[in-house]
């Protein structure tokens, strides 16, 4: 670096604090929560902070929503696409970006719903009342007496999902990397806070952490070598030299396999989903729904925004790999999670399995016809990721409900006759699994039918053939659940269904209503997304 | 409008009976029940007077649906779509009067039992109806939800194994359909707009492999449907673990849906991988004929023997559409009507017998035409019907089937034959077993029929016969609808290398 002289001014950077305001009032809110954790008296921080941090999440849901109206329109070579890249290269503000920013403030806020239910726990949060406690001293029911609560995870809540915005829309490996630690490090703790077995709880944050610092690790050291390879870690920079290659680019496949690595370790995919069923079945039920529909989007639309916009031009290079893990991941989520007994493991091996069929999108790499709107990979993953997330965060509300004196009852020989106790929580549950089964007049028949239809308009049929195999496969154990519920008589005295609160009900609701709306009436979002455009870059 | 209403009339029924209180009087709700599907009967009729058959698809209806990604919500009727519509129709009644009777494993769901029917019944409209794909198809899948939970929920022994597989077999090949129907939808988009319907997709570009292969994908949908040997093994389990009227609505009409859907989507959207296919299919459907006719002389319990002599009709039906001759294919199309009727009958009546006795062994049967003739005589009727006596309905269609597939291939059409005479097998000897000889200790139960059931019974039974001697009102109507099909598929009818005299050709047409 040349040092600045009296005669070459450093020229001020360019922000945009317009468009970017969405990002900076959800970190913003998030600093405020700290703020409150200290002035606050105990008793009041609860209900303050959930009321704080929900007008935080509803004001940056409009200003997204002004800033996604408000994109420019880019004359791209024949494709649709909006926006501009921002913060002197560092962020893109494009359709796809904001739209994204959209979804995980919609899943915020459906989880803030779980995270401040206090309803089952008489009165107390699902998080833990004092996590330096050893579980099950006196110290802890000590804790229980006093009715201390943690109520930091807001604000931590807060700073993940900023560190998910600014993932979905970074446009350097270095701003990305930051997002991606900015995300994990208060998930990881969040995922340590449960209120009832702590012990695995521990574990599963324990694991969380050091499997993702390990792949984080990857990312960085991929970007590095992408660095080297070309001389910048600026996604458009990366492009023009992938794309004006004339090697074969060794050190290119290498810093792509890496980064690759770790993107597909926060998507779950196979082989790196080893910590999924973990991390899914100890972390407290509110997080595991937050973290499994948000983290997931925000890591898809980063692992497409790398691949197609900084390695596009070498598509034929990482597609191959990319069909291998969808088939891998596709198939084996579908086939463990039929040997699953516990409710949260068997979603989450379903998480897997729907990290696959979003990995046939991604796959094809399809950027639509030329001059027209049509379904391409990006808008079909986005629908995906919408439909997927809600039915996600509804199944696991309904498993904050169903529990016995020991908490949550997430075995699923207890789930037996729910459908007789309480019809309309075993229709709802009902409904995300025929959603996650991709039945038509269901959301997800509609994310499944536009990811396979990217694909086969990209080209790869036989990946379409292969999802449609494994949906079946899906299908068996997604019913089974259904079964279970309504056709096998309940063991002993069967599933006490806790009365949900108002919270945990309007969440339940929300998320089945927009699964069978969406499904019905596909049209207006499906416009969204595919007006949404191409990444900009 | 017409056909909108008519497929919704079923639906909304079943809406009201699954909101109706569970503590109502079972009577009220099984009148609510039958009244509806009375309604639709009298709309379908409606229809039927007001069809043009001359004039391809009517009750048109057209909306877009979902616009981003071409799909429309269309509905018309042609011929075939027009018979089994009024199949449809005129069992669903039967089914649910059947129905009354029944002893369901919780006696407190009749509300969500004949409400599934309902469900079921508007379903199967929808799809007889759609002319868009993609419609189709999302109607073809929910047809499944109502027979899950009417075999799974209010089926006998064994249901939830039953309600799984047939689940499960189902959704296998409706994925494959819906891996073709994605495959469609990239093509239509890539040649403009992308589009669904019927009329867009029948004069579509695609190569040799693409159709092929979109072929497959639909056919083999189908044939799990149908179903056709070796797709077939969900069928028996099925029939066995559910209820009479489950197993009228499964097979006479849900299983048409396959044959049915042959017709529309292979023949017409796929003509020449369809004749690419036309001998294996041909081989496959005489295996059925046969390999369903040999397990039904085998088996001791009623349903599953009647299960697997649908195995066999079904055989026919396919055989006579993959002949591509206009006689063979309107004889399919008049077979499934018939089917339908004879199977309901035979289905219907054992479900009395198995009622009654406790038990759906052959063997725990016995002289029973002593203490109930007329039950024998439905029997008996329903039987005849099923191994095509001539004057009876079915008798008609399986001999178009024959006579057309003779001028295609004769090797086949003589090894179809064996079918009848096998057909008269089983059906004979599960007749003397169950009705002839003395008393057998235990069946002293089985009842007369009462008068309901007579009601039940009587007007398939009519039908059957009436149709066995006129079958012409339904052949002019479906005759013209197979035209354009098989302008598509086939390069006319083979010519006949015997010059035939006036009167003898007469004779075949009848």
């Amino acid at each position: 670096m040349i040092a600045p002289t009296a005669d070459t001014p450093i020229p001020a950077a360019q922000i945009d604090y317009g468009a970017l305001s969405p990002l900076l009032i959800v970190a913003g809110v998030a600093v405020l929560g700290l703020v409150l954790e200290a002035v606050l008296p105990r008793r009041r921080r609860f209900v303050i902070q959930a009321i704080v941090t929900a007008a935080g999440l509803v004001v940056a849901l409009v200003t997204s929503v002004l800033v996604y109206l408000d994109l420019p329109d880019v004359d791209e070579v024949e494709r649709v696409a909006r926006g501009a890249v921002e913060a002197e290269g560092a962020v893109t503000v494009d359709g796809p970006g904001v739209l994204t920013w959209i979804l995980l403030v919609v899943f915020a806020l459906l989880s803030l719903g779980l995270f401040a239910e206090r309803r089952f726990e008489a009165g107390l949060s699902p998080f833990t009342g004092r996590a330096a406690d050893v579980p099950g001293s006196r110290e802890e029911s000590e804790a229980v007496t006093h009715r201390l609560e943690h109520t930091e995870v807001f604000p931590l809540m807060l700073f993940a999902l900023s560190g998910m915005m600014l993932f979905a829309t970074a446009n350097d490996l270095i701003t990305m990397f930051v997002a991606l630690e900015v995300l994990s490090l208060p998930l990881y703790v969040l995922c340590a806070v449960a209120r009832r077995r702590r012990l695995i709880s521990q574990e599963a944050a324990l694991k969380y952490f050091l499997l993702g610092a390990f792949s984080s690790v990857f990312f960085l050291y991929g970007a590095a070598l992408a660095y080297g390879y070309a001389g910048s870690l600026n996604l458009t920079l990366i492009d023009e030299a992938v794309t004006a290659r004339s090697d074969s680019g060794g050190l290119l496949l290498v810093a792509m396999a890496m980064i690759a690595v770790g993107l597909l370790f926060k998507i779950g995919a196979v082989p790196f989903h080893a910590w999924t069923p973990d991390v899914y079945q100890g972390a407290p039920t509110p997080v595991t729904a937050f973290m499994a529909a948000a983290t997931k989007a925000a890591a898809f639309v980063a692992l497409m925004r790398v691949f197609f916009v900084a390695f596009g031009g070498a598509s034929w290079d990482w597609r191959p790999t990319i069909w291998a893990v969808a088939v891998l991941t596709m198939i084996f989520g579908s086939i463990v999670a039929i040997a699953q007994t516990d409710v949260k493991r068997m979603l989450a091996y379903s998480s897997i399995a729907h990290a696959g069929f979003l990995l046939v999108g991604v796959s094809a790499a399809y950027l639509g016809v030329a001059d027209g709107l049509s379904v391409t990979s990006v808008s079909s993953v986005l629908f995906y990721l919408f439909v997927y997330g809600v039915a996600t965060i509804g199944a696991f509300a309904i498993v904050t409900v169903v529990r016995d004196s020991a908490g949550e009852t997430t075995h699923l020989a207890k789930w037996a006759g729910l459908g007789r106790q309480s019809p309309w929580l075993a229709g709802a549950f009902t409904l995300f699994m025929l959603s996650f089964a991709g039945i038509p007049l269901t959301a997800g028949f509609i994310g499944k039918w536009g990811v396979f239809a990217a694909a086969w308009a990209g080209g790869t049929w036989p990946l379409v053939v292969i999802g449609v195999l494994a949906s079946a496969l899906a299908a068996y154990f997604y019913v089974r659940v259904v079964v279970l519920m309504f056709f096998t008589e309940p063991v002993g005295d069967g599933p006490t269904i806790a009365a949900p609160g108002v919270l945990t009900t309007v969440v339940i609701a929300l998320a089945a209503i927009a699964t069978v709306v969406f499904g019905i009436l596909p049209g207006p979002m499906l416009d969204v997304v595919q007006h949404a455009g191409a990444f900009v870059r | 409008m017409m056909l909108t209403v008519l497929a919704l009339t079923p639906l909304l029924g079943a809406l009201v009976l699954a909101f109706w209180p569970r503590s109502a009087d079972p009577r009220l709700v099984k009148t609510i029940a039958l009244a509806v599907s009375l309604v639709a009967l009298v709309l379908a009729v409606v229809i039927a007077i007001q069809y043009d058959p001359g004039a391809g698809y009517q009750f048109v209806e057209e909306r877009e649906w979902i616009a981003a990604i071409g799909v429309h919500y269309a509905l018309g009727l042609n011929g075939i779509g027009l018979t089994l519509v009024l199949l449809t129709t005129v069992l669903t009644p039967v089914v649910i009067l059947a129905a009354w009777g029944d002893r369901l494993p919780d006696p407190s769901r009749t509300n969500s039992y004949l409400a599934w029917m309902l469900a079921l019944e508007g379903l199967a409209i929808g799809v007889f109806a759609a002319t868009d794909v993609f419609l189709f198809y999302v109607l073809f899948e929910a047809t499944l939800v109502p027979l899950y939970f009417l075999i799974g929920a209010h089926g006998g022994v064994g249901r939830s194994y039953a309600a799984v597989k047939f689940l499960i077999y189902n959704l296998v090949g409706g994925l494959l359909m819906l891996a073709a129907i994605v495959g469609l939808y990239a093509l239509t988009a890539e040649a403009g707009e992308a589009s669904f319907l019927h009329s867009d997709l029948l004069g579509l570009e695609m190569g040799e492999g693409t159709e092929r292969l979109l072929f497959l994908g639909f056919f083999i949908a189908f044939a799990i449907k149908a179903p056709l040997w070796p797709l077939h093994t969900w069928l028996p389990d099925a029939a066995a673990s559910a209820s009479a009227s489950t197993s009228v609505l499964m097979v006479s009409i849900v299983d048409k849906i396959g044959t049915f859907a042959m017709i529309r989507w292979c023949l017409e959207i796929f003509p020449n991988a369809s004749q690419w296919a036309s001998p294996v299919v041909l081989v496959l459907a005489v295996v059925s004929i046969l390999y369903g006719a040999l397990l039904a002389i085998g088996q001791d319990d009623l349903r599953r023997l009647i299960a697997f002599t649908s195995v066999s009709h079904f055989g026919f039906i396919i055989l006579g559409i993959f002949a591509f001759t206009t006689l063979s294919t309107a004889g399919a199309t008049l077979y499934m009507f018939n089917h339908g009727l004879s199977t309901a009958v035979l289905f219907l009546v054992t479900g009395m017998m198995i009622a009654r006795r406790g038990s759906a062994n052959i063997s725990d049967f016995g002289g029973v035409q002593k203490i109930a003739p007329v039950l024998a005589g439905v029997l008996l009727i329903g039987g005849l019907s099923s191994l095509s006596l001539p004057g009876l309905a079915p008798f008609v269609s399986e001999f178009m089937v024959l006579a057309g597939t003779f001028t295609v291939s004769r090797p086949l059409a003589v090894v179809a034959t064996l079918g009848i005479i096998l057909a008269a097998l089983y059906i004979l000897l599960m007749y003397r077993r169950t009705m002839t000889g003395p008393l057998a200790p235990g069946a002293e139960g089985v009842r007369e029929l009462d008068r309901r059931e007579v009601a039940t019974l009587a007007p398939a039974v009519v039908l059957i016969v009436a149709l066995g001697f006129v079958p012409q009102p339904l052949l002019s109507v479906i005759e013209p609808a197979l035209e354009p099909v098989l302008a598509a598929v086939s390069a006319g009818d083979p010519v006949p290398t015997q010059p035939v005299e006036a009167g003898a050709s007469e004779g075949a047409q009848e």
